[in-house]
């Protein structure tokens, strides 16, 4: 079994960018995965305002019965979340990893717009490759 | 530098020897500054063809700069005169100027006597750059292409030159090939000298 269930990027104002499902259960139509990915960006938002420490830069975990969700917030807004198995330790790095791959392939990339849905080729490449090494030191322990 | 303290005071700039430059520059930066100019110029063409031939042009102007300080910096103000000598001042003196190493590989056309190529792996330029499906065989190596051009068209080899997808068995990306294609008085001159 894999480690990460599902990935997903969401642009600024919430609006859903890139999904790519990983898991064999429980795969989601296009309809779902933006309604969930706009979901996530207002409760991302509202655990900001929520919470009784100042600065507070939002949810980063969400443990549920039977997955975690962890979030990455990058400085520009742009959020990054994986759905994984419950009980998984280092998705904060594979987080950051993914998004230096967005910066190098999707911003680098002239002929990608800025919060239009990525359709970038060598991002597709690498993302396959980093989540596979993921999964190969996944097994690996 | 070594020993800091005896630096010579020149007092007429043009007496300074050249200096070697500064080798590197960011990848990151150039990356941003050469998508921004893909951008720029995709604003001001309506079709692909116009863009391929404004990035040509924009990488001319970098080649005749090249050769110009090349020459002078790396050849004791000498230039090639002979068709290899030439291939070979752009496989590996300007690209280990520009890209840092020598380009991966350098053949002679197969069909026609007056083609050659320049082979690359992974093209600089190209390292960031994913090529929507619409815009067919459109490869931003044309930069690179152009400044090709802009050496040999001031060295006195005027040739057409461009850049090309091909793929390769076993691998994922196509390689790009800087395809040259000589003028015709270049080969006459050529077998004239011998």
């Amino acid at each position: 079994m894999a480690a990460i269930y599902s990935l997903y990027i969401i642009n600024k104002s919430g609006g859903l960018i890139f999904y790519k499902d990983y898991g064999l259960a429980g795969r989601m139509d296009t309809n779902d995965s933006l309604r969930l990915a706009s979901l996530w960006h207002s409760m991302h938002a509202i655990s900001q305002q929520l919470s009784p420490i100042s600065g507070c830069s939002g949810i980063e975990l969400l443990e549920a019965d039977t997955f975690d969700l962890h979030c990455f917030q990058s400085l520009t807004g742009t959020k990054f979340f994986v759905v994984s198995e419950p009980g998984t330790h280092h998705m904060d790095n594979l987080l950051k990893h993914i998004y230096e791959l967005y910066t190098d392939y999707v911003l680098k990339n002239p002929f990608y717009e800025m919060e239009m849905p990525i359709r970038c080729e060598l991002f597709d490449i690498n993302l396959a490759q980093a989540i596979q090494k993921d999964r190969v030191a996944y097994l690996g322990r | 530098m070594i020993g800091v303290g005896k630096i010579k005071q020149y007092t007429n700039v043009l007496d300074k020897p050249l200096s070697k430059g500064r080798q590197e520059v960011s990848l990151s930066g150039f990356a941003y500054l050469f998508s921004e100019l893909v951008q720029y110029n995709q604003t001001q063409v309506d079709n692909i063809g116009d863009l391929e031939r404004r990035l040509e042009d924009a990488g001319y102007a970098v080649g005749v700069r090249v050769l110009e300080l090349l020459c002078h910096r790396e050849k004791g103000n000498r230039r090639e005169t002979r068709l290899l000598g030439i291939l070979s001042f752009v496989h590996s003196t300007v690209w280990k100027v520009l890209f840092g190493k020598v380009a991966d590989s350098l053949e002679k056309g197969t069909e026609h006597e007056d083609e050659y190529m320049i082979s690359e792996k992974e093209l600089l330029v190209n390292r960031f750059i994913s090529v929507p499906k619409d815009m067919g065989s459109f490869n931003c190596g044309a930069f690179v292409a152009g400044i090709v051009r802009g050496v040999l068209d001031n060295a006195g080899f005027p040739a057409v030159v461009t850049a090309h997808f091909v793929p390769v068995d076993g691998q994922q990306r196509p390689r790009t090939t800087i395809l040259i294609k000589f003028a015709e008085e270049v080969l006459r001159r050529e077998a004239r000298l011998g």
